[in-house]
């Protein structure tokens, strides 16, 4: 049975939705962190690694989470992998930005 | 363990007024934070700095369709250097264009009134960035991965190409590190137009084989 | 050492198996003809682990009949996929 990511040929009878997306910030930073954690002078992550760790997202997510959101969680995971940062830390500093950002209120 | 656990999905957020869809996927905001967090360790770990960061995000803005649309008006205007567009597309984007697609190779494929190549990547969402920018949401998208490689012609209709029967259709499944690039059709009544107006008509779709390129305006 | 050129026909491996690969599944088992050779790169099977990926394996550009590929239900004409040399065959 192919995997979630081995699309080709699937069952699926729902039209392309061609609208266009703007990029979000967050998806730019998170494109832009991969792609210089990638490169030739940095060689931290391959690419290669960031698909095994997409196509190793579970099922549900790989069906519901957009594109950025899959390669986030496949960074995220890597960097984990690699002993870089831990969980713990990635998770205190986004709580810690969460708490920030609910102090101040959205710009009008 | 692993963050992609439970933690992170559990944020207590008021309902989304934007309905998830596969474009935008499930809470926005949480995951500008984790984008956040994810930068912010990584600069403290002196891996990479915010000015790598914002460089890198100005490069994504400035890579956009326009590149590979000059190489297609040069291709149409000049023998010599579609010949050596389609052997060699990556020494030509760089002779042209001034910069390294950053690909293993670049791959031209030409279009004509028989043949037609259109490119999809089952796999992941392979695209040839250097010269096209970020690919559009429905190359990345299940529903186009599932399909193309499978009833492209369908898929063409849908994106209002409608091929004669006559006409061999190719899908191409970019499953390795190669990027294709479509060379489109030269449109009729475009003789007379510059290079410069040519690479007008160039559009995304028609480099990626989901359309044709533009037809100059009065031509009927 | 390059074991195929253009034109030769080529079985891809029906090897399905679980861990990172760049072959398909709906392509396992079918035969095409080789209609490019793209040149030899690391392996990316390997790449995704942590490895290097070396020796280089070469990668070819394979091209499948419409109807050999998914039996005349499809509107395609031909299917190209690029595919390293260890999932290939002589057919």
């Amino acid at each position: 049975m192919p995997g979630i990511h081995d699309r080709g040929g699937w069952p699926d009878d729902s039209p392309i939705d061609r609208s266009e997306h703007q990029p979000l910030l967050w998806e730019q930073r998170t494109d832009a962190l991969m792609r210089l954690l990638s490169s030739p002078e940095k060689g931290i992550i391959r690419v290669d690694e960031l698909r095994r760790q997409i196509e190793s997202l579970d099922p549900e997510r790989y069906e519901t989470y957009s594109y950025y959101q899959r390669w986030l969680t496949a960074i995220e995971n890597l960097v984990i992998e690699k002993g870089i940062v831990t969980a713990e830390e990635l998770d205190r500093r986004a709580a810690e930005l969460e708490a920030q950002s609910a102090q101040t209120p959205p710009p009008p | 363990m692993s963050l992609d656990q439970d933690d992170h999905e559990r944020h207590d957020h008021e309902a989304d007024p934007h309905a998830p869809n596969e474009h935008r996927g499930p809470d926005t905001d949480v995951w500008e934070h984790r984008a956040a967090a994810l930068q912010e360790a990584l600069v403290a770990k002196g891996l990479v700095t915010p000015d790598q960061v914002r460089a890198m995000i100005e490069d994504w803005e400035s890579r956009t369709p326009a590149l590979g649309a000059r190489l297609i008006a040069r291709a149409w205007t000049d023998p010599v250097f579609k010949a050596r567009l389609l052997a060699d597309a990556k020494s030509a984007a760089r002779e042209l264009l001034g910069i390294d697609p950053g690909v293993p190779e670049l791959v031209a494929l030409e279009n004509t009134d028989r043949v037609h190549h259109v490119v999809v990547c089952t796999l992941c969402s392979c695209y040839p960035r250097a010269i096209l920018g970020v690919p559009p949401a429905w190359y990345k998208g299940l529903a186009y991965r599932s399909r193309a490689i499978v009833e492209p012609r369908g898929v063409l209709r849908e994106f209002g190409l409608e091929l004669a029967p006559w006409v061999e259709v190719r899908v191409v499944d970019s499953t390795a590190d190669m990027r294709y690039l479509v060379l489109p059709e030269r449109p009729a009544g475009t003789e007379r137009m510059s290079e410069q107006e040519l690479a007008a008509l160039v559009t995304r779709d028609s480099m990626i084989g989901v359309a044709r390129a533009k037809e100059p305006i009065g031509v009927t | 050492m390059v074991k195929f050129r253009e034109g030769d026909r080529v079985r891809v491996r029906d090897e399905a198996r679980a861990g990172h690969i760049r072959t398909p599944t709906y392509i396992m088992g079918k035969v095409g003809v080789v209609s490019r050779v793209h040149g030899s790169y690391r392996n990316p099977e390997q790449l995704a682990y942590g490895e290097q990926g070396v020796p280089e394996i070469p990668l070819y550009y394979v091209a499948f009949d419409a109807a050999e590929v998914w039996g005349g239900t499809s509107s395609a004409d031909r299917v190209d996929v690029d595919l390293y040399e260890h999932w290939l065959e002589p057919a």
